[in-house]
């Protein structure tokens, strides 16, 4: 019998009115791994992502967080099995009202009720994980660049020691230089966490950067699931496209010609 | 052409029902996590400020005026049939009754209701309420509770400091500008006052605080897009304010009239 892996979804079904997001997905990550879901926009990344954290409730399938149904738990049990995980958002959804820190301490002493005085400690710690000073600690989010706030959101995901991490389009939006700094965070960071790690991101070189494992989505569904290291070479025709870019393959776009 | 105008009536109220189911599902929803634990008590303090504390320049400045311009206009009235003495009575048992808390309620809706809508609007646009999820916080529990139960809580308060400034601007009016005596008219301000005058507006002023807050969650929770779904949030959130006050402050009279 195989260890159970730390997240699975098995069949799951989601869809807006008639059109289908995700058709029958099935998907497993074992423990420690990094997977990274490629794939274009509208294949279904975020809405997968969604019901994994219980934002969204799939139509039918389950989705398990070690061995534990998400899908159908209470809001309780779910607040529960989330406290495990970690997310770092698109455009790092800080917390607006609050300082630097406060956001990075958030889930420390809401949802783990440690004291304001030690998770303050904490946070700048893992802010300089992530090469940010404690001068930033008592600004406002607003006054960071984009690829500050995004390095505040990883150490936000990461404040709390989880065991499996959540990474939502990382490099999106940042210079190429930044993107690979925050490549770097994730790989150092979940490395030493040893934590389970899933990604979204269009970014092929971010993605062979961070993942064990790359799956590609397409239609709602995995149409290759491999290791990182043998995407170029695995011949696959969906994975060619994709990665070379190319308009012409089995990937079609709901483009209207003109 | 009539099966048109009938289908559209039908289609205004079945959204109509809808929505109306939907704003009593949230209610339920948000009072049971007004009740159940954890508190945030730091964020209700935060929140009594900016509702209650904050709105006293707009809800004294409300109260003083509109209690002056109710001496004048009385004053006009009753001198037509000789019973200039009314005037104070009148005065001091149209704002307790009535004019200090729907007048406040609406200030309210304006200044704190469009406030609540715009930020929680913004923060469910910018994923930020989604973080909040991962980060195992109910946005019930953080973000409504707090600003309904405050609501709740300091609008009384408010109206009663209205109902003393709206009083003191009809006395002044009356002695200084009209040529009442002064103890004339403290007197009958009190005599025919019941104690019943006041508690109904306080309970009424608790009910328009609690619809303003509601409005104010229910539309923001609920924004979609960008910047336009916010702006659209806020007109909604004041708009059905307003409405609900007017109607309920009927119903309300109704049932505290005796």
């Amino acid at each position: 019998m195989a260890e159970t892996p730390k997240i699975e979804l098995r069949n799951v079904c989601k869809a807006f009115g008639k059109k289908v997001i995700l058709d029958n997905l099935n998907l497993s990550i074992a423990e420690g791994e990094s997977l990274v879901v490629i794939g274009g926009s509208g294949t279904g990344k975020s809405v997968m992502l969604k019901c994994i954290l219980g934002l969204l409730k799939p139509e039918s399938g389950e989705i398990l967080i070690d061995g534990e149904d998400i899908t159908n738990a209470s809001s309780h049990k779910r607040e529960q099995i989330l406290l495990k995980t970690g997310m770092l958002f698109q455009y790092a959804a800080l917390f607006d009202s609050l300082t630097v820190w406060e956001n990075v301490a958030f889930g420390l002493i809401q949802a783990h009720g440690m004291k304001r005085k030690e998770a303050k400690d904490i946070a700048i710690k893992k802010l300089a994980l992530v090469g940010l000073g404690p001068d930033l600690a008592d600004k406002t989010p607003a006054e960071l660049s984009v690829g500050m706030q995004k390095r505040v959101g990883l150490a936000r995901a990461i404040a709390a020691e989880p065991e499996i991490i959540f990474f939502d389009e990382p490099t999106t939006g940042l210079d190429p230089i930044m993107g690979d700094v925050i490549d770097n965070l994730i790989r150092d960071c979940t490395q030493d966490l040893g934590a389970t790690t899933l990604t979204i991101s269009h970014d092929m070189e971010s993605a062979q950067k961070i993942a064990d494992r790359i799956a590609l989505l397409y239609k709602g569904n995995v149409v290759w699931a491999g290791p990182a290291a043998d995407i170029d070479t695995c011949g696959d025709p969906y994975v060619e496209q994709f990665v070379h870019g190319d308009v012409d393959g089995p990937i079609k776009l709901d483009i209207l010609k003109p | 052409m009539e099966k048109n105008f009938l289908a559209t009536i039908g289609r205004v109220f079945l959204s109509f029902m809808a929505a109306v189911g939907r704003i009593a599902i949230f209610t339920a929803h948000s009072l049971r996590h007004c009740i159940v634990p954890p508190y945030y008590l730091r964020l209700l303090g935060k929140q009594m400020m900016d509702i209650g504390y904050y709105s006293l320049p707009v809800v004294g400045m409300t109260a003083l005026f509109t209690g002056m311009v109710l001496a004048l206009q009385i004053y006009v009235g009753s001198s037509r049939f000789n019973a200039e003495s009314a005037v104070a009575t009148i005065v001091v048992i149209g704002l307790t009754r009535e004019l200090a808390p729907v007048l406040s309620g609406l200030m309210i809706a304006g200044r704190v209701g469009a406030a609540i809508a715009a930020e929680i609007g913004t923060m469910r646009v910018t994923e930020q309420i989604d973080a909040l999820v991962t980060l195992s916080t109910n946005p019930f529990k953080y973000l409504v509770a707090p600003r309904l139960i405050a609501g709740l809580v300091t609008l009384p308060f408010l109206v009663l400091i209205g109902d003393i400034i709206g009083v003191s601007g009809g006395f002044l009016v009356a002695t200084e500008k009209l040529g009442f005596n002064a103890s004339n008219y403290l007197n009958n301000t009190f005599e025919f006052l019941e104690i019943r005058d006041v508690v109904s507006g306080l309970i009424k002023a608790s009910v328009f605080g609690f619809i303003v807050t509601l409005m104010g969650c229910y539309h923001g929770f609920n924004s979609t897009g960008g910047a336009q779904g916010v702006g659209k949030a806020t007109t909604n959130a004041v708009v059905s304010s307003f409405v609900l006050i007017l109607i309920s402050d009927y119903f309300l009279t109704v049932l505290l009239i005796d």
